[in-house]
């Protein structure tokens, strides 16, 4: 019977550790799982004007991505993300008078404006992270129809333009913004204070209080830095599609930010980050997207396929949690 | 109320029967073959320190827990229930600590939730409220139907006691399982609890009460139950059983062996302590918990903080250390006042507290020992916001070594290591930010014999560099060996200090036991009007 | 000293006062709470008076009709969010659903006839909802993920039925399906009866009453012997059978199956639920005040686009959000309030 026993326990900790395996880095094996498919059923799949269309696509969600991990790290979740785009792109054509930078950085700081309002509600007066986020995701895109109207304005700007569509040194400059911005993320979250008493603050807010942390001012930052990147991917959108629309622009964003997170292996519970995860993350629902595409299964499809891995990603993080 | 003056409730018959029962979880023994008896229309006290096991036996009890041996006997028939539903409807009802009701609910749908009367297939609610009215006016409530139609948090927490109590009886309870429902009531709503009791023995229902109130304890119970250690240490009639005999059994001393010196790690001769404190606590109050408490601590002190379960010392400590907010009092660390109550405030004027839950209050268990080690000294690790790693691992480093930490290396989980292990953690993590004061509160609870004489003689060599320390610990031994003098706590106030001479078990054993004036006033005057 | 043990007959006199069902509230939360609870309401009647006397053109028949008329079944959605809010969830796939509805009702009537139309709907949308509910209650998922991507999924499932969005399903003439929801009364009247049912179930029932244990205290509502898992399922089958309903019912309306339909309408279901003075934190909450929640924000919506035409509805999504931000602030001080009471 005691052997039994063993032998269950065994079972239990393999079944765990696969669990565990898959959320750490099932990401990684779907990616080249996907890679493999694609390149053996169209060896064209990896050519250079096709990986571009992928960056493209990638980038922006991965900014909002990265700024949903840093949240997510504080038992947090910012649904605001897709009205800070909507706010981002009414901001520019207002201000793209006076400069295309000077527009640049009123979309930044009008981020950073709805991340603090965001991280006010939840640090300062105690709200609900989703609650807080949902009121936000709500107002602020009517906020950003009134400022623009209903209608897409065109961009002519070559400067923003410029940003979503030229490259350096054969690499599309917004692939260089999200590099500059996955290593300053890698970088802050391994090396910085900051880094380690947002941890901290998602692992056990309690003990984070008593061991004397600025929990409230870690909070205010993490939903500044979401609504930064957010703002950031905005004015990538809108550089790229070379028209400013509010109405439309990052529409339901936030729910592939949250699942590139968790397919990442961040879990929802908080007190873990996985950066480089994130970014797999993002990469794998974009190829999924993509390979879809290519064999023509139809977008309907496409998306009842996220669902399902939007569930099983929680589902298997969840596991862990229970343990 | 029909039993003759002054004899006492007749001994009822058994109606539970636990016998022999045994519950162990992962590394604990936390039953070993209990046996407890209660009796129709009998009081029955259950107390024991932390760790005793109590509430792993209510658990067994009630169903939330299946015991690994050893039976469960409700009126002659053997019971082995799923969960406390399933113990509810056999009639064994449980009154929690915290009030387990719906707050934001009507006291009457509280009241009758899942047996609302029907007409017609919708709730009756005029039905429902009149007989709420009349359920509680049984129970002391001066409600009428608008007060029961309000949301249940409106009431004041006796009155939401009582709720919890007409609930629990309505549904045929022959037991009444009552786990510290005191703790938070106003001494008057605790008299009319008592009433409620009293009624409860009258109908022939066995209660068992769960206290650390020893006054409590005397005014309503019949017979005792002393656990320690998972195991029953004495059963009988609490009129038989002194308030001495019975704290000495709780804390398991034996009143003849007294003993001095040698069981713990710390040294006779404690460093020497300068006159100025260092730390001066005036007035604190916290809501039901502390009661004026003042306290102070001078450098090279170490100053013990006994009392029994429930006595207000962690909540003292905590409210010193900004932990929990103080709702009155002052704090003064090296003479300026501490502003605000915070743990921020606290830790940057030097004041640091070990929590007594490690778990949940002081580890932050998927960060590595490293991070956990640095965690408060942040600031002083690292320049324009990075950390410097080489600063960091010398530190850590350093303090692994010191405190002869135990681990794989500096990047383990800090979950992985052992109780005691991640007790040093703690500590260095607040070792490193050279704070003034140090507050422990049981510092070597739960943790293996080797690394409690280590962290007691840590303690000694933390006081001789000059720390001011406040040691709270249920340990007779630890308290008195370690510390320099104790200040007993009783219900949230200062009952007696002891330095000197009087610095021994037997004093200490006393203060503990000691009745508080409101109870002795109230014996007196109930001795008065009979 | 064990003079205490004894029973005193004596005793039963009770000397001591007796403990009443004193409040432990203050007056301004007391007041705070009115606000929060029937706050809507009272603005409600408020903005009607005001804009009746200040433009004439408001109290029309024909503007107040329009005003019913246009959000009768986008006030079914937030009818079943009240359910779910106060189990202490959230739905955001309404709005999916809702299209989903709508696509189906017409296919249905298309391909099967009326009956088909109006059970088509129901039964897949309710399904959907089972599905969530069990996902939620069985697998401890959070509700806002699994109906993240259950708004995904129902979005999908009714592009895959109408071919990505080009073929659009029309009710055929002459079919008495389509005169369920058409002229002023039918969906009116529709609403009425449904949120009377609703309010009914709510307040009036054993069901109702474990749906508010769960959202108050879901630890103490299983102690207290609530079906859990089983409330939970329905809250969100409940909520699937509404959100198709009212798909069903403007597919009627409508005469089609319009695929780019009720995105956001998830947003305005939980903010009229809010407003109309339901916790967001579960436990609280009324049918009623949602009904006021409803067509307070339908006046106003209808004042804005009154006064300026060009950005009506986003105007209204501002004041939405607004709106709930003020309404969930207050929610947070009053139940901070209450803890620490």
């Amino acid at each position: 019977m005691t052997a039994d026993l063993a032998a269950g326990a065994a079972r239990r900790v393999n079944r765990a550790q696969l669990v565990g395996w898959l959320r750490d880095y099932g990401v990684y094996g779907g990616i080249v799982v996907l890679l493999i498919v694609d390149t053996a059923l169209n060896p064209n799949f990896l050519s250079a004007s096709d990986l571009r269309v992928q960056t493209y696509q990638l980038v922006p969600t991965l900014l909002v991505s990265l700024g949903m991990a840093v949240v997510i790290a504080t038992e947090g979740v910012d649904l605001s993300v897709g009205a800070v785009i909507a706010l981002a792109a009414s901001l520019i054509p207002l201000y793209l008078g006076y400069s295309a930078w000077i527009a640049v950085l009123v979309c930044l700081v009008g981020g950073a404006i709805a991340g603090l309002v965001n991280g006010l509600l939840v640090a300062a007066a105690g709200v609900q992270p989703i609650v807080a986020t949902l009121a936000m995701m709500i107002g602020l895109r009517g906020v950003a129809v009134i400022f623009n109207g209903n209608q897409a304005k065109p961009i002519f700007d070559e400067t923003l333009t410029g940003l979503g569509l030229n490259s350096t040194f054969g690499v599309p400059v917004m692939a260089w913004i999200a590099l500059v911005v996955i290593a300053v993320a890698v970088f802050v979250v391994r090396r910085s204070a900051f880094g380690q008493r947002m941890l901290a603050v998602g692992d056990n807010r309690v003990a984070s209080q008593l061991a004397g942390l600025p929990v409230r001012r870690v909070l205010l930052t993490v939903y500044i830095i979401s609504g930064l990147l957010a703002a950031l991917a905005g004015v990538l959108l809108v550089g790229h599609g070379a028209e400013a629309d509010p109405a439309n622009q990052g529409l339901n964003i936030e729910l592939s930010a949250i699942t590139a997170v968790v397919v990442g292996g961040t879990p929802l519970t908080g007190g873990r980050i996985r950066v480089i995860g994130t970014v797999a993350g993002a990469l794998f629902m974009q190829l999924l997207s993509a390979t879809l595409i290519q064999h023509n299964v139809p977008n309907s499809y496409a998306q009842m396929v996220e669902a399902v891995i939007i569930c099983a990603a929680v589902y298997v993080a969840r596991e862990r949690g229970s343990r | 109320m029909s039993e003759g003056e002054g004899s006492g409730p007749p001994e009822g018959a058994v109606v539970l029967d636990v016998s022999e029962v045994s519950k162990s979880f992962p590394g604990v023994h936390a039953l070993r073959g209990v046996s407890l008896r209660l009796g129709a229309g009998r009081v029955h006290a259950l107390v024991g320190e932390n760790g005793a096991g109590k509430s792993t036996l209510i658990k067994v009890m009630t169903g939330v827990y299946r015991p690994d041996g050893g039976t469960v006997r409700l009126a002659d028939s053997e019971v082995g229930f799923a969960d406390p539903i399933e113990a509810q409807r056999a009639g064994i009802s449980t009154i929690y600590q915290e009030i387990n009701l719906v707050p934001l609910m009507s006291v009457a749908r509280n009241l009758f939730l899942g047996r609302e009367p029907r007409r017609f297939g919708v709730v009756d609610v005029r039905t429902m409220n009149r007989d709420a009215v009349t359920v509680l006016r049984d129970y002391g409530l001066d409600v009428d139907a608008s007060v029961v139609a309000r949301p249940l948090r409106t009431l004041g927490l006796g009155a939401q006691q009582m709720v919890a109590i007409a609930r629990a009886i309505q549904i045929d309870a022959r037991v009444v399982v009552m786990d510290e429902p005191t703790s938070s009531l106003e001494r008057r709503e605790v008299i009319t609890l008592f009433e409620v009791i009293r009624r409860l023995r009258a109908r022939g229902i066995a209660v068992l009460y769960v206290s650390h109130r020893l006054d409590e304890l005397y005014t309503i119970c019949d017979d005792v139950t002393v656990m320690r250690d998972g195991s029953v240490v004495h059963t009988g009639k609490l009129a038989e059983l002194d308030r001495l005999k019975l704290v000495s059994l709780m804390l398991g001393r034996d009143m003849a062996q007294v003993k001095r010196n040698g069981v713990t790690a710390f040294a006779a001769d404690h460093g020497e302590i300068a006159e100025k404190p260092v730390l001066r606590a005036e007035d604190l109050q916290v809501r039901h918990r502390v009661h004026g408490v003042s306290l102070d601590i001078r450098p090279g002190e170490v100053v013990g903080l006994g009392g029994l379960l429930g006595s207000g010392r962690s909540e003292t400590a905590k409210a010193i250390a900004g932990g929990m907010k103080r709702d009155g009092g002052t704090v003064e660390v090296a003479g300026s006042r501490l502003r605000r109550a915070t743990a921020g405030e606290a830790v940057r004027a030097g004041v640091v507290l070990l929590p007594e839950d490690r778990k949940a209050e002081g580890i932050i268990p998927s960060l590595s020992v490293r991070q956990n080690i640095a965690l408060a000294a942040l600031p002083r690790l690292s320049r324009i916001g990075l950390v410097s790693r080489r600063k960091q691992d010398e530190i850590v480093a350093y303090f692994m070594d010191r405190l002869r930490i135990k681990a794989a290396g500096p990047e383990q989980k800090v979950s992985e290591l052992s109780g005691g292990n991640q007790q040093k953690v703690l500590l260095a993590r607040w070792l490193c930010l050279h704070p003034k004061v140090l507050l422990l509160d049981e510092p070597t609870r739960g943790i293996d014999v080797g690394a409690k004489a280590e962290v007691q003689k840590l303690i000694d060599e933390l006081a001789g560099d000059g720390l001011g320390v406040l040691l709270i610990s249920s340990e007779l031994e630890e308290l008195i060996e370690g510390s320099d003098r104790v200040v007993v706590l009783r219900e949230g106030t200062v009952v007696s200090e002891l330095d000197g001479d009087q610095l021994d078990e037997a004093h200490l054993m006393h203060a503990l036991a000691s009745e508080s004036v409101a109870a002795e006033a109230e014996n007196s005057e109930a001795g008065d009007d009979r | 000293m064990s003079s205490g043990t004894e029973t005193q007959p004596g005793a039963a006199v009770d000397p001591t006062p007796p403990v009443t069902g004193q409040t432990a509230q203050t007056r301004t939360e007391r007041l705070l709470e009115l606000v929060q609870r029937q706050g809507a309401i009272a603005v409600l009647v408020l903005v009607v008076i005001v804009s009746s006397v200040t433009s004439p053109g408001f109290v029309s028949g024909g503007n107040i009709t329009s005003i019913l008329v246009g959000n009768s079944y986008q006030a079914l959605l937030a009818l079943g969010m009240t359910f779910v809010i106060i189990s202490g969830g959230i739905d955001l796939s309404v709005g999916s659903v809702f299209a989903l509805g709508g696509v189906l009702a017409a296919w249905g009537a298309g391909h099967g006839g009326p009956l088909a139309a109006i059970l088509l709907p129901l039964v897949v949308c309710g399904a959907f909802g089972l599905v969530q509910g069990l996902l939620v209650a069985r697998t401890g998922m959070a509700p806002f993920i699994v109906t993240l991507a259950g708004m995904l999924g129902a979005r999908g499932l009714l592009q895959a039925i109408s071919h990505e969005g080009q073929s659009t399903y029309q009710v055929p003439a002459g079919s008495w399906f389509a005169a369920l929801g058409r002229g002023t009364w039918p969906p009116v009247l529709t609403a009425v009866v449904l949120f009377a049912l609703g309010a009914l179930l709510l307040q009036r029932t054993r069901f109702g009453h474990n749906v508010f244990a769960l959202g108050g205290n879901e630890n103490a509502a299983t102690l207290m012997g609530v079906p859990v898992r089983r409330t939970k399922t329905l809250v969100y089958v409940l909520s699937g059978l509404l959100a198709g309903g009212a798909g069903m019912l403007n597919a009627s309306r409508l005469t089609s199956g319009v695929t780019e339909i009720g995105v956001g309408y998830e947003l305005t279901a939980i903010a009229v639920t809010v407003i109309g003075g339901t916790l967001l934190a579960g436990g609280a909450g009324s049918v009623l005040g949602t009904a006021a929640g409803v067509l307070l924000l339908a006046v106003i919506q209808n004042l804005i686009g009154h006064y300026i035409s060009q950005y009506g509805s986003s105007a209204s999504a501002a004041v939405n959000g607004a709106f709930l931000a003020v309404v969930v602030l207050l929610q947070t001080y009053l139940s901070r309030a209450r803890r620490i009471n």
